[in-house]
């Protein structure tokens, strides 16, 4: 059951999978082990982070391609959701066209991006999607008319997923080991379990036939091509079903945040994150997306505090106070992310699995 | 045994396409210029655009030129490259700020000299953190293309980061030479003094970069490096050594374009070099991939289409450098001028 649940992907690790497991099992219960707001944004922040970094690794880790154009699927699926929501009203129908309609423009305009890009170089594609995702990232900020601009839109989602919605007044009384029956409830739930839906059909995919074929590519492009594999082909619908997958995040993201805007979903440094949450828990391993996107979203939320009070520490001292200040926290991963490329590329899960 | 068949050679004059072919490229610029006028219709607009188009492009040049010579030479895609125009044009600046009594002097040779000091130290400083750059984080990661994009990536972040801590993370603003403000006019059109400044330095620039690769031994070991890197090596060159050269060489420049780029926006800040990658990405894989010529006439191209769409549909610039992209590459999948062949 689990192993087909898993597509035959398991942990190979007991250390690893327990780790997974207790990830699980956290994100599972999050709202009655940990309640509290923030708590339960960050839980479902690394919920939708794990689906993202995970449509990123299916890209870097199994088909050898690096994209940066990966944060404005993600915003498209975002936007998707909510100009719909704007236009036609709150409601499932409107979150549900928003997502398709994100999902498809996301892997149309991949699939454009691929075919002039891929067909010669694979790293024509780094740069040409470098290009076309800053300009999408201005376009969006430029179109105010129509996306709300640097302000971004903020929406609403159905009623039934809002803090005010009540329910289970009868039967629990309102509450379940202390937690509030309400929407916001629901609405993590709602996230989760498409997060969890979408990371166990990734893992279907990187585990059939066409990931054993992309895998052969990353190893060596020529030889999978004079197998008699189209390794464009093959590269491209990588490229459209990882930006689908990632516009579909981006919607989840848009439902539980209920608001939009390009320094949310679009920026730079969204990007920039989700490269480190690859590298550091393992490209070419889906539960390495997992792992480095928990890791990371967590440090995001409590090393920040934690560098602010180092600096305290060191107050007085040149330089240091500077270097260690809670801002400049995107210097240490910087640093850390050049170290594990070089000591560690297979990331946390590459070392349990013990693999070399 | 049969007789030998008749030798005859057919001389077919080449088509006018198959004569134009090569020289396409070349004639992209000045079709392009002429494209603009008509669209713009109007002489002296038309001029102002086509100088500060061609300043625009000969700066991108200078920032792109470093990249496209180590793509084409080492086979290494540098994404940092950004952080050298970020330095060099922070330490540019800096320099530039503390010579405050040469640049306030309305004289144009005291300001040149500023200017000429601030340029040398900012090379200095970027050709030197080219060679640490390339020590430190290139080196480890030959021939491997996803970690030199991973790699360089983070070079970038952690230099970006840097400078915020050295120098703050607000925008610095400050004012150009007294000598390099204002604008003469010149047939109607106003003609800013800087934009001459940077036409002259670009095209300087590319025309020693061409002497030197075209008539210097050094320059004929580098193209041959480009084109068959084995064979130098194995002709007893050692090509790493001149790679390293060309990686400080191409810094240096972009810390040049840094500082003519920094001087041309009057404001500085941390990002701006990442920002630059975006146009310098552009330019490079249109103007072929390790090709100086191409890089020199994809930046003409990108810096005029900016200016005259941006003249005549604001919105719209950003996307005509896409566009112009995708033509170009649906036209020449390889870029114009495409050098690199087997690798």
């Amino acid at each position: 059951m689990i192993r087909s649940l898993l597509s035959g992907d398991m942990p190979r690790s007991l250390p690893l999978a327990l780790i997974l497991g207790g990830i699980l099992l956290c994100l599972a219960l999050a709202p009655f082990l940990f309640p509290g707001v923030r708590t339960v944004d960050t839980a479902a922040r690394i919920c939708i982070f794990i689906v993202l970094v995970a449509s990123y690794d299916l890209l870097l880790g199994y088909g050898g391609i690096v994209s940066f154009a990966h944060t404005m699927f993600f915003g498209i699926g975002a936007y998707g959701v909510a100009l719909t929501s704007t236009h036609m009203g709150r409601g499932f129908d409107a979150i549900a066209i928003g997502a398709l309609a994100g999902a498809t423009l996301a892997a149309a305009l991949a699939l454009l991006i691929g075919l002039f890009s891929l067909r010669v170089r694979a790293i024509f594609f780094a740069m040409i999607t470098l290009a076309v995702a800053s300009a999408v990232a201005v376009l969006v900020s430029q179109l105010s008319g129509l996306t709300g601009g640097e302000d971004g839109l903020t929406f609403k989602t159905p009623r039934t997923l809002g803090p005010a919605f009540k329910f289970g007044k009868e039967v629990f009384d309102g509450t379940l080991f202390g937690v509030k029956l309400n929407g916001k409830l629901l609405a993590y739930y709602f996230v989760f379990t498409g997060a969890l839906v979408l990371f166990l059909a990734l893992l279907r995919v990187v585990n059939s036939p066409f990931g054993r074929v992309l895998q052969a590519i990353r190893e060596n492009d020529f030889r999978a091509e004079s197998i008699g594999y189209r390794v464009v082909y093959y590269r491209v619908a990588a490229t459209c079903l990882s930006a689908a997958i990632a516009a579909l995040a981006g919607s989840l993201y848009a439902v539980w945040l209920r608001y939009v805007g390009p320094d949310t979903v679009l920026s730079m440094e969204l990007m920039v994150d989700i490269l480190l949450m690859v590298v550091i828990g393992g490209m070419g391993t889906l539960y390495g997306a997992m792992i480095g996107a928990t890791l990371f979203v967590l440090a995001q939320n409590y090393l920040q505090n934690l560098m602010g009070a180092a600096s305290g520490l060191v107050e007085g001292l040149p330089l240091l106070p500077e270097l260690l200040s809670a801002d400049r926290w995107l210097l240490w991963l910087g640093v850390l992310f050049i170290l594990s490329v070089y000591f560690f590329p297979t990331g946390v899960v590459g070392r349990l699995r013990g693999d070399r | 045994m049969s007789a030998a068949p008749e030798h005859a050679p057919t001389m077919a004059q080449a088509t006018l396409a198959e004569r134009i072919g090569p020289f396409m490229p070349v004639l992209l610029v000045p079709l392009l210029a002429l494209a603009g006028f008509v669209a713009i219709m109007n002489p002296a607009s038309w001029l102002t655009l086509t100088v500060s188009g061609l300043a625009m492009g000969m700066m991108i040049f200078l920032m792109a030129s470093g990249l496209t010579l180590v793509f084409g030479l080492m086979d290494v895609i540098n994404f940092g490259h950004g952080a050298f125009v970020s330095v060099g044009a922070f330490v540019g600046i800096t320099v530039l700020m503390g010579l405050g009594h040469l640049t306030e002097a309305p004289s144009l040779m005291l300001n040149l000299g500023a200017v000429l000091l601030a340029v040398i130290g900012a090379m200095l400083a970027t050709g030197a953190m080219g060679w640490a750059f390339e020590k430190i984080i290139v080196a480890p990661v030959y021939g491997h293309h996803l970690k030199q994009i991973l790699v360089t990536m983070g070079g970038l972040i952690v230099v970006e980061q840097l400078i915020i801590v050295l120098w703050g993370p607000e925008e610095i603003y400050f004012n150009r030479p007294e000598a390099l403000k204002g604008a003469i006019t010149f047939a109607g059109a106003a003609i800013e003094k800087y934009r001459l400044v940077a036409v002259v330095v670009g095209l300087a620039v590319f025309a020693a970069m061409r002497w030197v690769l075209r008539r210097t031994k050094i320059g004929l070991i580098v193209r041959a490096g480009v084109e068959n890197g084995e064979m130098v090596e194995a002709l007893g060159y050692r090509l790493k050594l001149v790679f390293v050269g060309v990686f400080i060489a191409g810094s240096a420049l972009a810390g040049l374009g840094g500082v003519m780029w920094a001087l041309y926006q009057e404001v500085i800040t941390a990002h701006m070099g990442n920002h630059a990658m975006i146009l310098i990405f552009i330019v490079v894989i249109i103007g072929g991939l390790g090709s100086v010529e191409g890089c020199f006439i994809g930046a003409l191209l990108v810096g005029l289409m900016q200016n005259y769409i941006a003249f005549i549909e604001p919105k719209a610039a950003l996307i005509s450098n896409i566009a112009l992209m995708v033509t170009i590459l649906m036209w020449r999948p390889m870029g114009m001028i495409p050098v690199v062949k087997a690798k």
